[in-house]
């Protein structure tokens, strides 16, 4: 076991798959000899080579289209996408090609692509440099989509998207790449190595794609959520002295429902939480889940805590971002209710 | 002297009730251009982007330096594919026409593009084709009943009725599955040839668009990669003269040639005769020979014209003159090197027609198995729960509730 941060586990997730097998290949912009700009990729082109970690042109539709056809000779590549607001001249290939190549070709053709890209606000991005978008992939046929939320997650689930025969769209929240984020940016940074989810082993391990994780367990109501508002949600309900039980859904498809609903089932009360825009987010498809699955069970209605719906603004990112005080409030009202 | 700035929007050469007009076509002699030797640097054989590769004169006759010597044999190979091509999509479209499909895109004019460039390729090469390539399937041996199946979406199916009739894939073929949205194999192409570089695989890949989908991005992405990397590849723009309605000028073709792109970018960037069977092989070959020998990427231009319907849901009397295709001076691909057999003295009328007859039995009665697997309106029928098979490698939870949603819902649940 080792301490590391997101930034360190997507790493050596990374480096354990280029050990082990020669078909992974990692491309992308700045991610070479540079290592990426937010170092995730560091070291790796000086130990694997120029051939299996490739520097590309600053276009992510070519990137997205070389990487299936790579995939679809024998390669495993995995793409980072520099940001995730940089992703939509790739949408076309991921959407149209990369998701559907299995279907259309009846099984004979596809493209075992990993697509790495930070997501998420916090960073003084400003509107094109903060977006979730992980509800526009969710809601395509084909594709496997999944945000952690810890360097253990991230290592055991990279790994396991690059294994994965199918196409998967991996969401780094690039504010918890240094430090598990509560919502506060007022309060000085705590790393990772104070978490105990910052061990990570050194080796080969997965965390299985289509899982939830119960983040923490409590009976007074039911938090559903992921990435970086994990960690908002549990700094929330401790403030408010709640025994909240929080699920880290981990992966949005295949999504487990199971684990979401057996929760809820037993807390009887329920809080999504979000980074995204809350109109048609992945927010709403969690709610109407859980009401047809869990309507008999619920005293009081779902309520979403989201980002607003309009673009990420830089000078207001913290009345934007879906800090403590929104999750705070969504919390009380669901617990008065009923 | 202008004074203000002007739109210019592209003039279509000829509207339906004018007189058809090519004069604008920039041609060469058959013979003409120099053939460079395939490892040339890119940038000392612009002139190959600006000029007409031809090889088969107005007389049939081969000749100059892009004349490829090929067997007696294999040219008649090749005419046998290009009529079998024609023959199956005359059938094909007269069965549309009879309701036992839904649609279809004959490739009338342009089975030289296909036909020849299977036949200079080796089956390992893997092809990544357009949806008017059908003579590449047929090169390579594809049996029709396969295609028939497919355009049939019966139990058969190679899809398992997931795609348009005519969006092939044959694995074994190394023939890949054709999209439906323009141009996202080109750069795919590209992507399979870096693999084959840098898992040193002899084999090279080629793509196929239209003229009017170089417009999209993802020619210039694949353009971009494979010049960066010096991938493997042969890229082909078919240059039909018309996107649907809309005349090659407005793919950017009135200013400089599609080839001309190639150069921009830094790679080999080809004009050739696209209904000239001998040149398409001849430069085939070269690019081939320059993939394999690590020089790197080359674009092809292929000039020919789109002799039929965009596909059997369009009816080009709308936008252009109806003898148009009689006009075009690049004649018939089928016709011409059906003409260079007869000169060389191996081949005659009599034996085409013989050949043509032939054709048409072997299409007529590899429908006649073909439906045997069923048709849109005659079963068997393919089993509807194939749909939610190959969404994932293997079915979620929630595509096996969906499943059986269905089940109850047909009442077999």
């Amino acid at each position: 076991m080792a301490q590391m941060n997101l930034i360190h586990a997507l790493n050596s997730a990374m480096d354990v798959m280029l050990g082990r097998d020669p078909a992974v290949v990692v491309l992308g912009e700045d991610i070479g000899y540079f290592g990426g700009v937010f170092r995730v990729t560091e070291g790796l082109q000086r130990k694997y080579g120029e051939h299996r970690v490739l520097d590309t042109p600053i276009a992510e539709g070519g990137i997205i289209a070389a990487a299936i056809g790579m995939g679809v000779n024998g390669l495993r590549p995995v793409a980072e996408i520099q940001f995730a607001d940089y992703i939509y001249p790739g949408y076309d290939q991921i959407v149209s090609e990369l998701a559907r190549l299995r279907y259309r070709s009846a099984g004979e053709f596809f493209a075992p692509v990993t697509v790495r890209t930070p997501c998420g606000g916090g960073i003084r991005g400003g509107q094109t440099h903060s977006q979730s978008p992980e509800a526009i992939f969710a809601h395509v046929s084909g594709l496997k989509v999944v945000m952690p939320s810890n360097p253990y997650d991230a290592k055991g689930l990279l790994i396991a998207s690059i294994e994965d025969d199918d196409p998967v769209i991996f969401f780094e929240p690039k504010r918890l790449y240094n430090g598990p984020f509560d919502g506060n940016p007022n309060q000085a940074a705590v790393p990772w190595s104070a978490h105990p989810l910052g061990e990570v082993p050194e080796g080969h391990y997965t965390v299985p794609i289509g899982k939830a994780a119960i983040a923490r367990a409590g009976s007074d109501l039911t938090i559903v959520t992921y990435g970086t508002m994990v960690h908002v949600c549990e700094a929330a309900a401790r403030g408010l002295g709640l025994d909240a039980e929080i699920v880290d859904v981990r992966t949005m498809v295949p999504l487990d429902t199971d684990t979401i609903c057996a929760s809820v089932a037993r807390t009887g009360r329920c809080v999504i939480a979000h980074e995204a825009t809350r109109f048609a987010g992945f927010g709403a498809e969690l709610a109407a889940t859980i009401q047809e699955q869990c309507f008999w069970n619920l005293e009081a209605p779902i309520l979403r805590v989201a980002g607003w719906d309009t673009p990420y603004p830089h000078a207001f990112e913290w009345e934007y971002f879906p800090g403590q005080a929104r999750v705070v409030r969504a919390l009380r009202t669901v617990m008065e209710a009923g | 002297m202008p004074t203000r700035s002007r739109l210019h929007v592209p003039v279509t050469p000829a509207r339906p009730g004018e007189i058809s007009d090519f004069s604008w076509l920039r041609l060469s002699p058959a013979g003409a251009i120099a053939r460079p030797e395939p490892g040339a640097r890119s940038g000392d054989i612009t002139f190959l982007a600006d000029g007409l590769v031809r090889v088969l004169d107005d007389a049939g006759e081969a000749i100059g330096p892009w004349h490829p010597h090929l067997e007696v044999q294999d040219l008649q190979i090749g005419l046998r594919h290009m009529l079998l091509t024609r023959v199956f999509d005359d059938r094909m479209q007269r069965i549309q026409r009879s309701g036992k499909i839904s649609f279809y895109m004959r490739s009338l004019g342009e089975e030289a593009v296909s036909v020849a460039q299977a036949q200079a390729l080796r089956p390992a090469d893997m092809l990544f084709p357009s949806y008017r390539n059908q003579g590449l399937q047929i090169a390579r041996g594809r049996p029709l009943v396969d295609l028939m199946c497919q355009v049939l979406s019966n139990t058969r199916d190679m899809c398992k009725g997931r795609q348009l009739p005519v969006l092939y894939h044959w694995r074994e073929g190394n023939i890949f599955s054709i999209s439906g949205n323009l141009a996202t194999q080109f750069p795919q192409a590209v992507g399979w040839a870096m693999a084959a570089a840098i898992r040193g695989q002899d084999a090279v890949a080629a793509s196929w668009i239209g003229e009017g989908a170089s417009a999209e991005a993802d020619f210039h992405h694949a353009l971009l990669f494979a010049s960066v990397y010096r991938a493997p590849v042969i890229l082909n723009v078919v240059n039909n003269q018309w996107a649907i309605s809309t005349f090659q000028g407005f793919a950017g073709g009135e200013q400089r040639t599609f080839a001309a792109r190639g150069p921009g970018y830094g790679i080999a960037g080809l004009r050739v005769d696209g209904n000239d069977f001998l040149a398409v092989h001849a430069v085939t070959q070269w690019a081939a020979e320059r993939a394999r020998t690590g020089h790197g990427p080359t674009l092809i231009e292929h000039v020919t014209y789109r002799g039929a319907a965009h596909s059997t849901s369009d009816d080009p009397a709308r936008y252009r003159p109806r003898d148009d295709y009689q006009h075009w001076p690049l004649g018939d691909p089928v016709e011409r090197l059906k003409q260079h057999l007869i000169r060389l003295g191996e081949w005659s009328e009599e034996r085409h027609a013989g050949l043509s007859a032939e054709l048409e039995d072997h299409v007529a009665a590899s429908w006649k198995e073909a439906t045997r697997f069923g048709t849109l309106t005659d079963p068997p029928r393919l089993d509807p729960h194939l749909m939610f098979e190959d969404v994932f490698r293997e079915m979620p939870p929630h595509l096996r509730r969906q499943d059986a949603e269905l089940r109850a819902e047909r009442g077999q649940g």
